[in-house]
């Protein structure tokens, strides 16, 4: 995990200035855009320092747990009137678990309610250390075959089940997300199998997530490859499918962030 | 007008009387105009959708007539009819009696380059001071009632030892003349009505023309006895007080759920009123108030007020006199009303406080989710501070609400003048450039010093104070004079009837009879100035990315040639809107000054000057008058509008928008005006509209004045795709978040594009 140099062209003015301040020689102007050197190219922040627009910026940096704290602070008057709070998420937020955990004291210190995306995908110890200290759970599930988890995933799913077990053993507040991919695990088993896992764990809700490519832009934005462009977005009729075939075994759906 | 004016008996008589006597004779030979289905009647012009002119306070030129004819925006159609008459009696008789001529005249120089410059409006030049709204008096006292108290006001004259007796009596007398004038109006409207009751022949409209005749008779006369003539009373009041002179923001019942509602309860309990009917009454009042264009304005005023809407804000909500919540039966039903109707006039608002209920807020988020604008959103207990704070007492303060666009008044009992438009942004330029406006090479300000000279931004601000306070007694000076000129020639002693403590003290509505009277400057762009200053602290004393010299030489190119500069400007630099200290706190220096420079000032009437901050369309105006500015804006274009952020520079999230918003001091003004944006979905179910009914309540509770939403359509979203730059803070839902529109890739914004129109209402 480290920061990244994006580059958004839209707002790119090409006036030059980031490729005659590149310490590492790292970008070329040409005729309507800058190319990037990804090779060359150690997200010093130089250039985006000089250029006037914003069109290159370094993403992700290291920050206190002060400095977190001061801005969740700014919005506090907004959590006393909703009873809202804060959500961690990511990436996934329990790879940085001391940080976390610092963070959830925090929140629970000020009666600020506390919400954390995962996939579940750690140590049962790592999940066992922040779980009192987490208001609500959202857990993602995203295959239950193990084989095609590995496929599409490079893990394996196992640790992430367990997890969920654990977690919904001794509690019910967990939001379950279903990211809806189609043709990896959109399939009728692949459904089937997540109801019914879900409703064993004693977990009635479920949150369709359908796959959207706003992702694109932001790889192409930070030079990274983006390998799943054959695939569309599931469309309104085959969403309400899924959610139907959900409802059938008992389950509460509701199609998006929830 | 013109013909009575010409009259023996308008030379032999007093000011006030005169004016009395004038407006009479309008009553007694208006057109009296009765709609088909109508059941509230009374017209403003010979027709609906009809106004008429006021040559005593603007002689319209023929080219004037000509330019509303033909204009595209706001235009008004003048028949040839018109024109005529126009030529032939009205322009030779009054062409240079107007008061917008004596006004002109009597402008110092300095007044008038800073005027044509754009420094300042003046609200005066075209239309008469009004900015009132009507209390609960006329629902149980009819005008034979004002009478009286009129009579005993007389009879309490002291002509031994007061040296204004004789002014009082004659300006009582008038009040007098104009009750008995609106009497007469009224019964002829009856006549009217039985005229077509003789010719009628369907049943149902006979029993309605015959109530329409009953109703006519017996107010404004008497007390109105029920929910009718409750309405037909207000009406004819408003058609009297808009016949009398053009005021700003025509008339304005105000609290009208609180002051129909024994009417509405009376009428249910003994069975001579039901729902629906309530119901229908009050849709035929909204369609008389949509039906009242404003009066046509030309040359600045119709650029700083560019539109047909006459600013009747409908209060819903807020609390009663005794400090329990105002919400009751007719609130919602008003509401119903708004909903359904979905016309720009009346305008109408909820007054949110502490103790009112949620469910009452939501029927209004309900309302304002189909995005037409209505209602917009005001902060009880914030406006009764604001009133307090002005000296008011508790029971005026309670019984106040917010008018116009989003100014505080003591309902029935305060003349709150707006006196014109303050171009903040004006006023810096004008101190860069050591009082010169660029625009024109003219000398319009005082000599500050040499910019470049400055070292820090104290020594820029010390002079821009300098320059502001210059300006301010410039446009306070003017103010003083034509307040007399208004209080001497063009006295409102219809309107001073409904306005206490007038026909108590003797004197008129525009003398000084109110029991408060407040002078307002409203100041106009904030955001571009505040952004403009923390640019120059930061760019140029700061970070030192630019010299002063080369900062000025840049706006003096409009930014030609300085493109990168004015990227820098434009995006690395703080902004207010973000809840940045840095920004905020330029914010609130900037605040300071204008309140310290305006606010306690005595004017010619008793009362103090105070300030607000709301636009109405002179933003743009002004932006077309001023240059290149260090925020990054170019020559030309708006400057900031309200309290909002310079369109774009918030870039946190309305959560920011609200922290930076809510560092301004309200309560120290009187009304903030702020604008939002959303697209529909974000209101899309229960939990969006829950989510803003949190946001606007915790504003609130940051003691913010007022909150409108503009609720985005697919257009909107196109045009957004078309101008990034203009729709910087507009937010969009992606999918289980929020985002700015502009920052999304051209294929998500195409398909939010499709489900925005899709999800349509």
């Amino acid at each position: 995990m480290a920061p990244e140099l994006m580059y958004r062209r839209n707002r790119c003015i090409k006036c030059g200035e980031c490729a005659a301040s590149c310490l590492q020689e790292a970008i070329a102007l040409q005729a309507n855009r800058i190319s990037i050197s990804r090779r060359r190219c150690n997200s010093c922040g130089e250039c985006s320092q000089k250029c006037p627009t914003g069109a290159l910026a370094v993403v992700g940096k290291e920050v206190s747990v002060e400095e977190v704290v001061k801005e969740i602070d700014k919005d506090a008057v907004f959590y006393d009137e909703s009873e809202g709070g804060v959500t961690f998420s990511g990436g996934e937020p329990l790879l940085q678990s001391d940080f976390l955990n610092a963070l959830l004291d925090e929140c629970n210190e000020r009666g600020i309610h506390t919400a954390v995306d995962t996939c579940g995908c750690v140590s049962p110890e790592t999940v066992e250390k922040i779980s009192d200290k987490v208001d609500l759970f959202l857990y993602d599930i995203k295959l239950l075959d193990d084989k095609a988890h590995r496929k599409y995933t490079g893990v394996s799913n196992k640790a992430i089940l367990r997890n969920f077990e654990k977690l919904a053993r001794n509690r019910n507040d967990i939001l379950v997300r279903f990211p809806i991919v189609p043709k990896v695990n959109d399939g009728k088993d692949n459904v089937a199998k997540t109801a019914e896992f879900v409703l064993s764990q004693g977990i009635k809700r479920i949150c369709l997530l359908p796959y959207h490519r706003a992702g694109i832009e932001k790889y192409r934005s930070l030079g990274r490859v983006y390998k799943l462009r054959r695939i569309k977005p599931p469309s309104d009729q085959e969403l309400m499918k899924i959610k139907k075939r959900l409802e059938t075994f008992g389950l509460d759906v509701k199609i998006g962030g929830g | 007008m013109t013909e009575f004016y010409k009259s023996d008996v308008a030379g032999q008589s007093s000011v006030p009387v005169r004016r009395a006597l004038a407006f009479k004779h309008l009553l007694e030979n208006k057109r009296i105009y009765i709609g088909e289905h109508e059941l509230i009647i009374g017209e403003r012009g010979l027709a609906p959708k009809a106004v008429p002119t006021y040559p005593e306070i603007c002689c319209h030129s023929l080219k004037d007539l000509e330019i509303l004819n033909t204009r595209k925006k706001t235009p008004y159609a003048v028949d040839e009819e018109t024109k005529r008459i126009y030529k032939e009696e009205i322009i030779p008789f009054w062409k240079g009696k107007s008061i917008r001529d004596a006004i002109f005249s009597k402008m110092s120089g300095e007044w008038k380059k800073a005027y044509e410059a754009g420094v300042f409006t003046e609200f005066l030049e075209q239309r008469a001071p009004g900015h009132t709204v009507l209390d609960g008096k006329i629902y149980g006292k009819g005008l034979i009632g004002f009478g009286k108290d009129i009579e005993r006001s007389i009879e309490r004259l002291d002509f031994l030892n007061d040296p204004e007796a004789y002014e009082k009596r004659e300006e009582l007398q008038a009040m007098k003349i104009t009750a008995e004038a609106l009497i007469r109006y009224a019964e002829r409207h009856a006549e009217k009505a039985r005229e077509l009751l003789k010719k009628e022949k369907s049943p149902e409209r006979r029993k309605e023309l015959k109530k329409i005749a009953e109703v006519c008779t017996n107010v404004p006369t008497n007390a109105p006895r029920d929910f009718w003539e409750a309405l037909q009373y207000y009406w004819f009041v408003h058609l009297g007080v808009i016949a009398e002179l053009n005021p700003w923001d025509s008339f304005n019942p105000g609290r009208l759920d609180q002051h129909l509602y024994p009417f509405y309860r009376k009428g249910l309990e003994d069975g001579t009123l039901t729902k629906e009917k309530a119901k229908e009454l009050l849709q035929l009042l909204w369609v008389k108030f949509n039906n009242q264009p404003a009066p046509p304005k030309v040359g600045v005023t119709a650029e700083e007020s560019n539109t047909y809407n006459d600013f009747a804000l409908i209060n819903t909500g807020g609390v009663k006199i005794d400090g329990s919540d105002g919400v009751n039966e007719l609130s919602y039903l008003i509401l119903d009303v708004v909903e359904e109707m979905r016309l720009p006039q009346p305008s109408s608002m909820v007054q949110i406080s502490k103790k009112t209920p949620d469910d009452f807020l939501r029927r209004a988020l309900k309302i304002i989710k189909t995005g037409f604008g209505q209602p917009s959103v005001f902060n009880t207990d914030e406006i009764i501070q604001e009133l307090l704070r002005q000296g008011k007492s508790i029971e005026d303060a309670r019984n106040g609400g917010a008018s116009g666009c989003v100014e505080t008044g003591a309902f029935g009992k305060e003349c709150y003048i707006l006196t014109g438009y303050f171009n903040m942004v004006k006023v810096l330029e004008i101190t860069l450039n050591n009082g010169i406006d660029p625009r024109t090479g003219q000398e319009t300000g005082i000599e500050t010093g040499n910019p470049v000279e400055f070292d820090s931004f104290d020594e820029l601000f010390e002079a821009f104070k300098k320059q502001l306070n210059y300006f301010v007694e410039v446009k306070i000076k003017g103010n003083n004079v034509i307040e007399r000129l208004y209080a001497e020639f063009l006295p409102a002693p219809f309107l001073s009837l409904f306005i206490d403590d007038c026909i108590a003290n003797g004197k008129d509505y525009n003398n000084g009879g109110a029991r408060y009277n407040t002078n307002y400057i409203q100041g106009v762009g904030l955001g571009t100035i505040t952004d403009s200053l923390a640019a120059i602290t930061y760019q140029v004393f700061e970070e030192k990315q630019v010299t002063f010299e080369g900062l000025l030489k840049a706006l003096k190119a409009n930014f030609k040639g300085h493109e990168k500069l004015r990227q820098k400007l434009l995006n690395k630099t703080p902004k207010y809107g973000n809840d940045d200290e840095y920004a905020d706190g330029v914010m609130k220096t900037v605040f300071e000054a204008y309140y310290s420079a305006i606010d306690g000032r005595p004017n010619t009437k008793g009362g103090r000057y105070r300030i607000n901050l709301l636009p109405t369309t002179v933003h743009v105006y002004f932006g077309q008058l001023v240059g290149a500015t260090p925020d990054g804006r170019k020559a030309g274009e708006p400057v900031s509008e309200g309290v909002s952020p310079v369109q774009g520079a918030d870039r946190k999230g309305p959560t920011a928008v609200i922290k930076s918003v809510s560092k301004i001091d309200h309560v120290r003004t009187g009304g903030t005006l702020l604008n939002q944006k959303f697209a529909p979905e974000l209101l899309a179910d229960e939990e969006g509209m829950d989510k803003l009914g949190f946001l606007i309540r915790a504003y609130f509770k940051l003691d913010g004045h007022h909150i409108q939403f503009n609720v985005v359509n697919a257009d909107t979203l196109r045009e957004a795709q078309k101008h990034p730059e203009k729709f910087g803070d507009l937010l969009v839902r992606v999918a289980g978040y929020s985002d700015y529109f502009v920052n999304l890739s051209v294929e998500l914004q195409n398909e939010i594009i499709g489900r925005t129109e899709h999800k349509s209402f």
